[in-house]
């Protein structure tokens, strides 16, 4: 296959643009870290995807998106979430299933959502998202509000039906939907590789839909960022659809209970010396930016996750009463008189 | 009144609706200017154009998951998928991601959304083309589940469905398109969640649903020349289900028979023998009848397919035995 990962971008992204992706990248990788610990004080209950290593890919999208675009992201999904403005608070509570929870308990780590922020929720069946994303697009274009929808999924998920269904609605419909593969290599266990019929598996899958192969380096907050501009543009100015897919590795195992002793310990290292949180720091610097700044980002994110865990910690239990509600939109859940 | 076929009122309700409000919009499989593999949706592609009345690719998950991201963000979509035989290929979507988002987010997201679709048998298609499954929608927390009987609810039960703030499944039993009936002039619109008492009897209640509605009269008629006088209540809507109207017939008769299309296991009949049996079952004077398709996949022979779903034959001995 002829796909090459790019280069960064020769262009210069300008200072403030590029203190925000750092800034929301180490904001990101500290709440996942904490989410960590608190499952390790057994705090969080049930299970936890995380994002560890794939920050540079939810902030430079999210920092390229206009405030009413919609995101649409999987169980992986905290990252994501967060990138769009939702409360940290808010999200930390839910993964402790406390009633000041972003979803007051009922949706808890793997569907966290923030309509008011766009994030129009984390699906948990592998696909599922993909037409719903496009749906949403759909909508955007029939009422011209200029809005785009982008949706993260993996690699793993470029084996179900519902990518392809997706794909294909999306190129012959025009929608303006960005699909941004978060390849890190693995399932949950098994390497993508494997099990898929091409190396790239969603780049080299573009030509089938249409649409151009771009591969790119999910570690590099820059360009994420600069892909992350040119396929919203092309998206709102109503040339169609994109599909990205960014390389990328997660530092932890697929879930909380998941050691990933299955991923070779060359492979690990190979991919740790690639952190983007510690690339764009030495980025940073080389660009002249002093350290002072650069610490003092890195000392507001513990702050801010600092005082998120604690309202968080200090939140009371879910309340019983929310079985019982929102399953309808009067608020009830009555299927009888 | 205007005499219509049960298909021409379908496609009279979405009209109605798309009138009404511009932000419904219309999709499925060769429902444009084919109109529908029934010839349900004729007309409407003409009347509102390619981009309200929109074709899609065969491909059920991407026609539910863009109806539903669409519902999500301000339209009012109806999508239709050709047989709900094929609810099976995009089960995930309607019961994971239509039935439980909104709960999920504690109600952050509502999803206006029909799902309009072919149902149940007598067609000799076949058992993939022919199961009546709305137990399987009714299964499902977060779903609506409507299917008429007449082509007046046809429109006003769809009419409904569309405005209601919820997914609906809406069953159209495929048995049924061609049949005529008076359908009220100007706009109608019926309420989801209300059963309808469809003749008065005071020997016992049969309870029955969309096409089992006419074979379930037709019984009555019979049974009535052996002395038996059966109310029908036709069901309409399963969720919400209207118990108040049929716990009422119940304790009035003090007997209830269930008629039911679906194979035997977890039909609706047996949630409503549940239920009665809770709430009533001192007034009742004999035991809770169902009468249903036994527990096979569809046959495609006509004498199969006959003798699998219940007839008025079958119905009206079963309730004859039973009273005797
Ligand atoms: C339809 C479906 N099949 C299987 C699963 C179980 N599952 C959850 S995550 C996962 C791996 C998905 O891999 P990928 O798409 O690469 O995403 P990643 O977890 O690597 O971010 C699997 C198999 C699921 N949730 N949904
Ligand atoms: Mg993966």
């Amino acid at each position: 296959m002829s796909t090459r990962v790019e280069k960064p971008p020769a262009a210069e992204i300008d200072r403030p643009t590029r203190l925000q992706l750092y800034q929301l990248m180490v904001e990101l990788r500290d709440f996942e870290q904490r989410a960590y610990e608190l499952f390790l004080e057994n705090l969080v209950r049930g299970t936890s995807h995380l994002a560890l290593g794939q920050e540079a890919i939810s902030a430079g999208y999210a920092v390229a998106m206009r405030a009413d675009d919609y995101t649409f992201c999987t169980y992986r999904g905290h990252g994501h979430t967060l990138a769009r403005g939702a409360s940290m608070a808010a999200a930390m509570a839910e993964l402790l299933g406390r009633g000041n929870g972003m979803l007051h308990g009922k949706g808890g780590s793997m569907h966290l959502t923030d309509v008011r922020h766009g994030a129009m929720g984390s699906y948990a069946i592998v696909g599922a998202h993909l037409p719903i994303a496009a749906g949403a697009a759909w909508s955007a274009q029939v009422r011209k509000s200029g809005q785009v929808a982008v949706c993260f999924f993996g690699d793993g998920t470029t084996n179900i039906g519902a990518f392809h269904e997706a794909l294909n609605l999306a190129v012959i419909w025009k929608l303006p939907v960005v699909f941004v593969c978060e390849n890190n290599q693995y399932m949950e266990y098994t390497p993508i590789r494997s099990v898929t019929a091409v190396e790239h598996p969603a780049a080299d899958r573009a030509s089938a839909y249409g649409l151009e192969p771009i591969l790119v380096d999910g570690n590099d907050a820059d360009v994420m960022y600069e892909r992350a501009r040119q396929t919203i543009d092309m998206a709102r100015n109503g040339g169609g659809p994109s599909l990205v897919e960014a390389l990328t590795y997660r530092h932890g195992g697929h879930s909380r209970a998941d050691p990933a002793k299955y991923r070779p310990d060359a492979e690990v290292r190979e991919w740790l010396s690639r952190d983007p949180v510690t690339r764009y720091r030495e980025r940073l610097l080389a660009a002249g930016i002093g350290e002072a700044e650069v610490n003092e980002i890195e000392t507001r994110a513990q702050q801010k996750v600092d005082a998120a865990t604690e309202e968080a910690r200090n939140g009371a239990p879910a309340t019983v009463d929310a079985i019982e509600r929102q399953v309808w939109s009067d608020g009830g859940a009555a299927w009888r008189n | 009144m205007a005499e219509l076929t049960f298909r021409e009122a379908i496609a009279a309700g979405i009209a109605q609706e798309m009138e009404r409000d511009p932000m419904v919009y219309f999709i499925g499989e060769d429902v444009g200017a084919a109109g529908g593999v029934f010839k349900a949706t004729v007309g409407l592609f003409e009347r509102f154009g390619p981009d309200r009345v929109r074709d899609t690719p065969i491909s059920e998950q991407a026609i539910i998951g863009a109806a539903m991201g669409a519902a999500m963000t301000g339209l009012r979509p109806i999508a239709e998928i050709m047989f709900s035989d094929f609810l099976a290929t995009c089960w995930d979507m309607i019961a994971n991601q239509v039935a439980k988002t909104r709960y999920m987010t504690d109600g952050q997201v509502s999803i206006p959304l029909v799902i309009r679709t072919a149902n149940g048998g007598g067609t000799r298609f076949g058992a993939q083309h022919s199961q009546s499954l709305e137990n399987w929608a009714m299964a499902v927390p977060g779903l609506k589940v409507v299917a008429p009987s007449t082509p007046a609810d046809a429109k006003g039960l769809l009419a409904a469905a569309i405005r209601d703030p919820d997914p609906v499944i809406f069953f159209e039993q495929k048995s049924l398109y061609g049949v005529k009936g008076e359908v009220p002039d100007g706009e109608h619109v019926e309420r989801l969640g209300e059963a309808k008492v469809r003749r008065d009897g005071k020997d016992c209640t049969i309870v029955a649903l969309a096409a089992m509605v006419p074979k379930a009269m037709q019984a009555a008629e019979q049974l009535a020349a052996d002395g038996i006088q059966a109310t029908v209540v036709d069901v309409r809507s399963l969720v919400p289900l209207d118990t108040r109207t049929i716990l009422r017939e119940v304790v009035k008769t003090g007997r209830l028979f269930t008629v039911e299309e679906n194979p035997r296991l977890c039909g609706w009949g047996a949630e409503l023998a549940s239920i009665v049996a809770d709430e009533c079952f001192d007034d009742l004077d004999g035991p809770i009848v169902r009468i249903t398709t036994p527990h096979v996949p569809l046959p495609a022979a006509d004498i199969l397919e006959d003798a699998a779903m219940p007839s008025v034959e079958r119905i009206t001995r079963t309730v004859r035995g039973s009273m005797r």
